[in-house]
């Protein structure tokens, strides 16, 4: 794909975050849908290209009535949206369609007219981690943590400093759920939720929802807002099963997703402002660094410890406050790229200054697939 | 009312040697007769090379410790926490996801490349599980 062909001309979240008990699933999709429309001055009728995922996008276009001509439900889990962008923008050059909406809603912690996860007992992941004790993601993503440290000499008190920088970065939000500081010590000490992690570095439960709208970049000039261009873009997946990745020191999807995007962006490391890595927990930030290649994964837990994601540093990192602080609804990557997308228009809370290059990271399921979106706000 | 029991798996066409070999105290792995890759979990080809001329054999059972959590909360029906939920690297390369049998549910305890030897834990006459326990001497 060229660089630069395609570029975000709407973007915006629900009205509200955090708990949404009035409103239910479909509808934190449609509210997202409509702050979006709005903010690209656009008509529902504009839109002629459609992708969600977890809830069809059959039921999305409905709801809203719109009546696409391009549909993408590709759904592998929280990082589904980057996936989708890097979707939307190969349609969008092929010609395939002219204006894209992507949704993300999740009644993540009000459970409104939310669709069930369930995993049969005849499946690969139902007969062979299920019987063995596995109960929602902190009981999985958090496996392969302690492989990780002995191989790379990470520390906990390493890991624990992901969680207290991200709260100095939500601190800076006005619409970030948790904004009191927090210390190395208060997370060793919160409530153990499964060893080696404790509350403190698993991800926030919310409700929420965010839209993107995508179109070519020799029309985003016409829109209201500063256009966000798509530079590089990168997917992969591994595995559904965490039990069965090639190797806990790393994750081959993104190692495979992170220099696709480099590679088409054409840029290198030190060309990244501004960086955000989905942190369903507290470990994610350092694979991503590490898979990514900004630096071996020896030295990324003191990269962190020594401050150089914090406000001020030299490679700021989910400076939304992360999913760890900001919001967390179920599929958090939406919330990764409106964040690039605030930081490219220059309008984030805690914005990051003169910021030209983002870097957006995904993850979905327990590495089980991958996306990566690099914008910047130059032609 | 009785407790809410363990997730139990239901074998598929695909799977059923597996749970058969369980049931008779054995762990079955498969090898790719064309390039000898070792690969769980079962399939009948090889994800290595594609051929479907593959075998099965009996595992030796012998495993080390790669990886766990200790599960606190929330529990998974049918188990006490804290708990162990493991990876184990068994000898022939495969990894599976298991638990630690007769040993200290304890980061002291659970040291990473421990050695572990096979146990099996029977649900109901269908269903054997596989668990590991350190291996003795």
């Amino acid at each position: 794909m060229r660089r630069n062909q395609v570029a975000v001309v709407g973007a915006a979240e629900t009205t509200e975050l955090g708990i949404i008990p009035n409103m239910s699933q479909i509808q934190l999709h449609a509210d997202a849908a409509l702050n979006a429309i709005a903010d690209a001055g656009l008509k529902l009728s504009d839109i002629d290209g459609i992708a969600t995922a977890v809830e069809t996008p059959q039921q999305i276009a409905h709801y809203l009535g719109i009546k696409p001509t391009w549909v993408d439900g590709t759904s592998v889990g929280g990082c589904s949206f980057m996936l989708h962008v890097r979707h939307a923008a190969a349609a969008i050059e092929a010609g395939l369609c002219k204006t894209v909406l992507i949704t993300h809603a999740e009644s993540g912690k009000s459970m409104i007219g939310k669709l069930p996860r369930s995993t049969p007992p005849d499946s690969l992941n139902g007969q062979f981690e299920s019987p063995f004790g596995v109960f929602g993601p902190p009981s999985m993503f958090p496996i392969p943590v302690l492989r990780y440290m002995k191989t790379h000499g990470i520390t906990h008190e390493q890991i624990a400093m992901v969680a207290v920088v991200q709260r100095e970065w939500a601190a800076k939000n006005p619409r970030a759920t948790m904004k009191a500081p927090i210390t190395v010590e208060d997370v060793l000490n919160s409530k153990m939720i499964a060893y080696p992690f404790r509350i403190l570095q698993c991800c926030l439960v919310t409700d929420g929802g965010g839209a993107l709208i995508l179109t070519s970049a020799d029309r985003a000039k016409d829109f209201p807002n500063k256009p966000v261009y798509i530079l590089g873009t990168g997917e992969s997946v591994e595995t559904p099963m965490v039990s069965q990745m090639e190797t806990f020191n790393s994750s081959r999807a993104f190692k495979t997703a992170g220099p696709l995007a480099f590679k088409e962006a054409g840029i290198s490391h030190g060309d990244v402002d501004h960086l955000m890595i989905y942190d369903a927990f507290a470990h994610l930030p350092l694979f991503g660094l590490g898979d990514l290649g900004f630096m071996p994964h020896e030295e990324t837990g003191k990269f962190i410890a020594d401050g150089n994601t914090r406000p001020g540093g030299k490679l700021p990192l989910n400076t939304n406050g992360g999913g760890l602080s900001y919001m967390h609804s179920g599929m958090y990557g939406m919330y990764a790229l409106q964040e690039s997308v605030r930081q490219m228009r220059g309008i984030a809370p805690a914005q990051v200054k003169d910021a030209k290059i983002s870097v957006c990271h995904g993850v979905g399921g327990m590495f089980a697939a991958s996306g990566t979106i690099i914008f910047t706000n130059e032609k | 009312m009785a407790e809410p029991a363990r997730a139990k798996p239901k074998p598929t066409p695909e799977t059923q040697h597996f749970w058969d070999g369980t049931a008779a105290g054995e762990l079955r792995l498969q090898r790719c007769d064309a390039c000898a890759h070792v690969y769980f979990p079962p399939r009948p080809f090889c994800p290595s090379c594609a051929s479907r001329k593959v075998s099965v054999f009996k595992a030796s059972g012998k495993a080390k410790l790669y990886s766990y959590v200790i599960n606190h909360r929330p529990a998974a029906p049918g188990f006490t926490p804290p708990y162990a939920i493991a990876v184990v690297e068994l000898d022939e390369g495969p990894r599976m996801m298991s638990n630690i049998l007769d040993c200290p549910q304890t980061p002291e305890a659970l040291v990473l490349d421990m050695k572990l030897e096979v146990a099996f834990e029977k649900l109901d006459d269908k269903i054997t599980l596989p668990q590991f326990r350190p291996a003795k001497g």
